[in-house]
């Protein structure tokens, strides 16, 4: 992958000037690769990675997964993207194995999720059976430990 | 503890007269102080990958604990040679040419004790690391400096060789990648150096403890030469690469009868290496390319930072092409090394660590390493910046 790309999913706020001096490159040709891959459509947007279990809000995820028929035009991608569409769904991806699309939903409670899942999800044709998992607690998101780091435990000057 | 002179007089003269690293004074200072940040740590800021750590504490609970052979286990110094014919380009008979040690340091200290008579010359290049000129004394050496030069890019060259060696000299010992200064050696520049070593007869003790670390240009060793192996003791561990300062593991390869002699010292001193350590070592080896390559681009990229942020406040500094040091000029400021690595200490908080600690003729440098946080490293430019600002332009 392009150094470029990574430093930004490191660090989506770094500056154009700090990536031009790490990557040994003008300010105006780092502007323009990322304006490139916007345009493109590579980068999709950018986040703030949250520790939501540190936030004070009602709010539950819940992984499910789901069986269905893929159609006889546009296979499993008509499905998935009519159920990518409910807000709800915070992600959505093909899977191999068992079952046929892996959801993150999302909702207030768990009766809002479970409303979700029986009134909307399941009666979707094409959708034939859907396991649904309440997630506790995160550990990990998006290669970020949700737990504070311990401090740097090196001597302040060594050889 | 008592202080008094009689007990002072009655040290080996010379412990006595081998004066504290500069960096443990430094060290001193710094530790006093709060909020510093640090670029004086000769020591990766990465975690060790957590699959070796996975693996030495799965080591634990099977029951590790025990004495290894003086060697250290047959296993780990098999897959060594493979690394080391693989990356290094060096045979070597993992039954009796392999070596593990507790760091470079202990192998370091084995290789000079195991060479030297009293008296025997020792030709080493400055700046270096701290502990050169005393391991050699230690060992009944004469150390005898050769200074590198920051406008050769502070590479070794055959004429600085020629004009410091005697009949007296046996060893050659060299440090590529550097440790202060960043620099590396050309395939070309260590053929004369080669070239010199088998014409003076010398035996050649390389420290390639930062071998994996170049950024620019792969990393030749000169044991990969024609006719430097048998004449070569091959160093290198854990530490820098793997990110394993604190296991203590390092190993050295050379020809049977020079691994011998260095094993004898080492049974009757340390006899083997940690079991724990040389476990970690094994797993660290079995994907080494994916762990080694992740941390050097992340280097590669502070290095830039840091060089980039150098030349726009007009410290003057040749490009650093390995380990993690950059080690620019200070002399324009009109202070010495250590003058100025404490106002800055003191004014802006920042410890680099003078370029005196790795030898005299780094008077004017210091040594910033970029083994930390690309966040530290912002901050600590952005308080340099500042720090020079203060003095008078020239």
């Amino acid at each position: 992958m392009d150094e470029l790309l990574k430093i930004l999913q490191a660090n989506a706020l770094e500056s154009r000037e700090n990536i031009a001096r790490m990557l040994n490159v003008s300010v105006t040709e780092v502007q323009q690769r990322i304006t490139d891959y916007e345009t493109r459509g590579v980068i999709r947007g950018y986040q703030a990675i949250l520790n939501e279990d540190q936030l004070d809000q009602d709010k539950v995820t819940a992984v499910i997964e789901v069986k269905v028929t893929p159609q006889r035009e546009g296979g499993f991608d008509t499905i998935a993207e009519r159920i990518s569409r409910f807000p709800e769904v915070r992600s959505a991806h093909l899977m191999s194995g068992t079952y046929d699309l892996l959801l993150f939903v999302e909702g207030r409670t768990l009766r809002e999720v479970a409303g979700f899942v029986s009134e909307r999800l399941s009666p979707l044709e094409g959708v034939l059976s859907t396991s649904t998992h309440f997630m506790l607690k995160t550990y990990k998101r998006f290669g970020v430990l949700m737990r504070q780091e311990s401090p740097d435990e090196r001597l302040t000057v060594t050889p | 503890m008592n202080d008094s002179p009689s007990l002072r007089n009655r040290l080996n003269e010379i412990v006595r007269d081998i004066p504290r690293s500069g960096i443990r004074d430094f060290f001193d200072i710094v530790s006093t102080m709060k909020d510093v940040i640090s670029l004086g740590i000769g020591e990766p800021d990465f975690d060790t990958p957590w699959h070796v750590r996975e693996s030495t504490v799965f080591a634990l609970e099977r029951g590790v604990t025990h004495y290894t052979s003086n060697l250290g286990y047959l296993e780990l110094r098999n897959a060594l040679s493979r690394y080391v014919r693989k990356t290094f380009g060096a045979e070597y008979n993992p039954e009796k040419e392999v070596l593990i040690t507790v760091g470079v340091s202990e192998a370091l200290d084995l290789a000079l004790r195991a060479l030297l008579n009293p008296g025997d010359e020792v030709l080493y290049h400055e700046p270096c690391y701290v502990s050169y000129r005393a391991t050699i004394l230690f060992a009944h050496g004469r150390p005898v400096e050769v200074e590198t030069r920051a406008e050769n890019g502070f590479r070794l060259t055959r004429a600085m060789l020629e004009a410091k060696v005697t009949p007296r000299t046996k060893v050659l010992m060299l440090n590529f990648p550097n440790n202060p200064t960043g620099a590396i050696m050309s395939r070309a520049d260590l053929e004369d150096i080669a070239a010199f070593a088998c014409e003076r007869d010398l035996i050649v003790v390389t420290d390639e403890i930062y071998g994996e670390l170049t950024y620019d240009t792969s990393h030749t060793s000169i044991v990969s030469l024609p006719g430097l192996r048998d004449r070569t003791i091959f160093l290198h561990g854990f530490s820098k690469a793997w990110a394993m300062t604190g296991f203590r593991l390092g190993y050295a390869c050379g020809p049977a009868e020079l691994i011998e002699a260095m094993m004898k010292i080492h049974q009757y001193t340390m006899l083997c290496a940690s079991s724990l350590s040389q476990k970690a070592a094994l797993e660290a080896l079995a994907r080494p390319e994916s762990d080694i390559a992740e941390m050097v681009e992340e280097y590669r990229r502070r290095r830039n930072f840091v060089a980039a942020a150098f030349t726009e406040m007009g410290l003057d500094c040749h490009r650093p092409l390995g380990a993690f040091y950059a080690f620019p000029s200070v002399a324009r400021w009109g202070l010495p090394a250590k003058e100025f690595a404490l106002r800055l200490l003191r004014e802006e908080r920042v410890a680099v660590v003078p370029g005196t600690a790795f030898g005299a003729c780094a008077e004017g440098f210091v040594r910033c390493a970029y083994a930390t946080s690309m966040e530290n490293l912002k901050e600590a430019m952005t308080r340099l910046r500042r720090f020079l600002g203060r003095f008078p332009k020239n």
